[in-house]
């Protein structure tokens, strides 16, 4: 007889001495371990539960003498931003300290942008009092002491009008300014060197494209949206709409694609080679959208809106993913996502500049290999269920204050409302006599060239 | 191979040059079961982004199916038990002894024998991992003891008669079925918990994934009770009679139940009636056992039938036959199935996929009769229990050579044995998820074109209804306003409304007086004769 029995020796199975790490032996048979779909659903029902527990984004305010109307993001430090108030009153921040390094005193009255050079040490602010100051931003991280004012500005550009924006040329050292029209100014020049027109309207934002430096668009008080090159006299092409948009912000990684903030409440991402038609509808706020402005990564964006919250999109979503709102927090004036993706910060009127994390349940710091590997296998899990109706539930799942619930409740109501009156005279009507426009062009009211 | 490939012929045209690869039939079984199911099919999809989505996630699902089929092959420290026979020697005729005595000193030593002839027939059962048993002398003798290194963890006399015994989700608690209530125990041999709502209970069993101890009895009541919360999740009345055959499928989590008419029924908690009721027997079902993968279901009955079940589409497969009516079963983690009757014990090879003609091994118990038995998980032990003590057996290829540390492990150590704790509570399955298929969960339902375009227009139906009701009602209301005034109602009491339904009423009555001449009629026809004889009148119908 040949016969052969199970018999395993302790030592093959335990470690011999006490710094040896554990044996673990691994058999991926399905037969030991069953119930494969009901952990696994079990599994992210809980992780949708823990996203929702450790969601604590609110990270710190920064507080200013007066509300908060622009932000600027330095590109070559990622511990500190710009925000500049309606005093007049610009401050450099260090978020990790949360203390003002530098004041930057001169503006007489509310600033409307600041914008900083491609080498991070030097930025231009515009401002309603019709002047745009240029500024030194030392490179160096400052010590621990008493915040210091720096009263001057370097160099002072006189215009003729208020300025409702600006920004800076990513090559060369010279900003394109929003006012009455398009300004572009050079930094040795007290004149502008160049200046665009269309209309007689207010232009109210300006952005410059981040592939071709010589490209930008601008928006303007007559609901357009237009687009300008540097090397032509003339502007491009403009896009109007039903209604204004109030800020622009380009696509870091698909730098053809914009994206509005318009005031309808919805914020409309465009191809700049076809304008006739927006790529995508993005649509959760209830009142006007104030600011956008795009994550370093290229897939999400941060929006403000006036109604008091902020919320963070997908590109190719057309809902929010994350909003965030506090009782403190009024109207959203400017919002900036930090150069790492992993803060937005948002300007009010309640004089504060909020510092928010991206990811409302992220972990931030040193974390382990092994809590690396879990967080990214809840991600996993919330991605594979998260059209089963518990897990949606949850994952969806967001206090809004009764204001914004209830208004959303009635857009809804009224959109409703809309679409049954208007399927009910679709279905009464001669077939193809309504001819319905699809969402994405309703709003476009024209193209112009 | 060389060996195993057919001598190539001269000029047979161009040979392969890949060769193929000869695998072990084991490991191509396990490498089948780890794809789980067939690929989607790719073709029929037309949304382009889907598509590419899908062709990725079945690209990863392909590599980590291959990886896991290698590490198998390849990477698992131990290969299962086998017993040969040589020559006209057969396998059923080798004693226990002889292959006692053939096998390596460690191995050796989990055969033994524990006399215990004063406390009555012991039932014993196994933690997961198979290091520790727990003994249930039918007279109230309990003893928890970690059987390979003869360790002796608890023993108490609880003085009262012990029907069954079952652990719970580790060693460290331990349910005891006693002569009323259901008693909870700790590792120390200290009562932690007295179960009142349990009374007279037969048979007990832990579904260790969804913390359940299942408990049936005289009463013929299914209680599932959540041992992590302590709620009670379902009590089902089985309406059956007593029962004391409990089983449950290690696939889906089902619990069966075999009752005294043949009949096995199989319950879920979220069911008041039985998912299924499946006859057969003639007469009462003595014993079930089930595979670990829950595709073979054994019955057996006092027909002295064993028959051999699809438990997935409920369809019999084979019908052995007995010398006397089994009394007891145990489906090994290989597959081996054990029968048993009075003294004696035969384990059968390969008897649920196909018929299997002659027993693997036999075992004649030198003393005691039977009470019950199981195979120790992860060992190639079958553990007996009988009227003597406690008895174990050896069944080489019984029990799953490798395994996984993170689903039950024999060595495990106290700290392993606090986390392993806690991530299976944080595992914890919720008892909804026990279904006939636990594949559905998570898939969506389709629903045929039709049946939902019924639904709707019934749906809208309904509402129009409700409506038209409502708006008639309204319409009543309106138009009775101002009009039900007390005089009114007088004046119409006194009309001629009356009247107007006579005519119906008289007409009912000249109905039913035709009715009762034509019954009249019809019996005067079918009287019984008067002369015929009483036998014969049952024949005449009235």
């Amino acid at each position: 007889m040949k016969v052969k029995v199970i018999s395993r020796s302790e030592e093959e199975y335990t470690r011999e001495r006490t710094s040896d790490l554990r044996k673990v032996q691994r058999n991926y048979d399905p037969l030991l371990h069953p119930f494969e779909k009901a952990k696994e659903y079990t599994r992210a029902l809980n992780a949708a539960k823990l996203d929702r527990v450790f969601a604590k984004p609110f990270l710190a305010a920064l507080p200013h003498d007066d509300g908060v109307t622009c932000l600027a993001r330095n590109p070559k430090l990622v511990n500190s931003i710009v925000a500049g108030a309606a005093d007049g009153d610009i401050r450099i921040w260090d978020i990790p300290q949360k203390r003002t390094l530098r004041r930057l005193v001169g503006h007489t009255a509310a600033v409307k942008g600041i914008s900083f050079a491609p080498d991070g040490e030097t930025c231009v602010s515009a401002s309603t009092d019709a002047t745009v100051k240029l500024w030194k931003v030392p490179y160096a991280p400052f010590e621990a002491g008493v915040v210091q004012d720096d009263a001057e500005a370097v160099f002072e550009f006189q215009g003729k009008n208020a300025f409702r924006g600006i920004d800076h040329h990513w090559d060369r050292s010279a900003f394109a300014t929003a006012g009455a029209a398009v300004d572009i100014w050079d930094h040795s020049r007290s004149e502008p060197v160049q200046s665009f027109t269309w209309g007689s309207d207010t232009v109210t934002s300006v952005r410059f494209n981040p592939a071709e430096p010589d490209v930008f668009a601008s928006t303007g008080s007559d609901r357009s949206i237009a687009l300008y090159d540097l090397r032509r006299a003339t502007p491009l092409r403009k896009v109007v709409m039903q209604t204004r948009s109030n800020a622009l912000a380009w696509n870091p990684l698909e730098p053809f694609n914009f994206t509005a903030a318009n005031e309808d409440c919805c914020l409309y991402t465009f191809d700049m080679r076809k304008l006739e038609s927006a790529l995508g509808v993005h649509k959760d706020f209830v009142s006007a959208v104030m600011d956008v402005d795009y994550s370093p990564t290229g897939r999400e964006f941060v929006a403000g809106s006036y109604d008091r919250s902020l919320r963070i999109f997908s590109v190719s979503g057309g809902h929010s993913r994350e909003v965030y709102t506090t009782k403190r927090m009024q109207r959203v004036f400017a919002v900036r996502f930090s150069g790492d993706a992993t803060y937005v910060f948002s300007g009010s009127d309640d004089m504060n500049v909020r510092c928010w994390k991206a990811k409302a349940s992220e972990q931030l710091g040193v974390r382990l290999p092994r809590e690396k590997h879990k967080q990214a296998y809840n991600d996993a899990l919330l991605e594979r269920y998260k059209h089963m109706p518990e897990v949606k539930r949850i994952v969806r799942h967001r206090h809004l204050p009764a204001a914004i619930y209830r208004a959303s409740k009635m857009r809804r109501a009224v959109t409703d409302s809309d679409k049954r009156k208007l399927q009910r005279r679709i279905d009464h009507s001669a077939p193809g006599s309504i001819v319905v426009k699809p969402e994405r062009k309703k709003k476009i009211l024209a193209q112009v060239e | 191979m060389a060996e195993d490939e057919p001598p190539r012929q001269a000029g047979e045209g161009k040979t392969s040059k890949k060769r193929k690869k000869v695998r072990d039939p084991e490991a191509e079984e396990t490498a089948k079961r780890l794809k789980r199911g067939p690929a989607v099919d790719l073709k029929s999809i037309t949304d382009k982004k889907l598509k590419g989505k899908l062709k990725r996630t079945e690209a990863v699902f392909a590599s980590s199916q291959k990886k896991a089929a290698q590490i198998n092959e390849w990477l698992l420290p131990a290969s299962a038990g086998t017993l040969e026979a040589e020559g006209i020697e057969r396998t059923w005729n080798f004693k226990q002894e002889a292959i006692v005595q053939a096998v390596d000193v460690s191995a050796a030593a989990k055969a033994f024998d524990l006399s215990l002839p004063e406390l009555g027939p012991y039932n014993l059962t196994f933690t997961r991992n198979g290091r520790y048993m727990l003994l249930g002398g039918r007279l109230g003798h309990l003893a928890l003891m970690d059987w390979q290194r003869s360790h002796l963890v608890c023993e108490v006399q609880v003085k009262e008669a012990v029907r069954d015994v079952a652990f719970l989700h580790n060693e460290t608690f331990f349910a005891a079925a006693q002569k009323k209530y259901v008693y909870i125990y700790d590792k120390r041999g200290l009562e932690v918990h007295c179960l009142r709502d349990y009374t007279d209970v037969h048979a007990l069993d832990f579904l260790p994934h969804h913390f359940l101890l299942t408990s049936i009895g005289e009463h013929g009541v299914l209680r599932y009770q959540d041992t992590s919360t302590g709620h009670i999740v379902a009590q089902h009345k089985t309406k059956l009679g007593p029962c004391d055959v409990m089983r449950h499928n290690p696939h889906n989590g089902v619990t069966l139940l075999g009752h005294s008419r043949g009949c096995v029924t199989m319950w879920t908690p979220n069911l008041t009636t039985a998912a299924v009721k499946m006859l057969c027997h003639k007469g009462p079902v003595k014993a079930l056992a089930l595979d670990p993968s829950g595709t073979y279901l054994a019955t057996a009955g006092v027909d002295s039938q064993i028959k051999v079940w699809d438990v997935r589409m409920l369809r019999p497969l084979h019908a052995y036959y007995s010398h006397a009516p089994v009394t007891h079963m145990d489906i090994s983690q290989r597959g081996l199935l054990a029968v048993g009757y009075g003294r004696k014990v035969q384990v059968w090879q390969d008897a649920l996929r196909s018929k299997a003609q002659s027993p693997y091994l036999t075992h004649h118990l030198p003393e005691g009769v039977l009470e019950t038995f199981r195979f120790c998980p992860f060992e190639d032990v079958l553990g007996i229990g009988h009227s003597a003590g406690i008895s174990t057996m050896l069944v080489p290829g019984a029990g799953e050579p490798n395994f996984d540390t993170f689903v039950a492990n024999p060595f495990q150590t106290v700290k392993q044995r606090q986390q392993q704790e806690v991530v299976a509570l944080l595992d914890k399955l919720q008892p909804d998820t026990i279904v006939l298929d636990p594949d559905t969960i998570g898939r969506v339902r389709k629903e045929p074109a039709d049946v939902a375009r019924e639904r709707r227009s019934e749906e809208t139906a309904a509402n129009a209804a409700r409506l038209a009701a409502m708006r008639r009602e309204a319409e009543a209301k309106a138009k009775m306003k101002g009009k039900n005034k007390p005089s009114r109602r007088h004046r119409k009491k006194q009309s001629n409304i009356i009247e107007d339904r006579k005519p119906t009423i008289k007409e009912r009555q000249k109905e039913e007086a035709t009715r009762k001449k034509e019954a009249a009629q019809k019996k005067a026809e079918t009287a019984i004769p008067e002369d015929a004889p009483r036998a014969v009148r049952r024949f005449y119908k009235q």
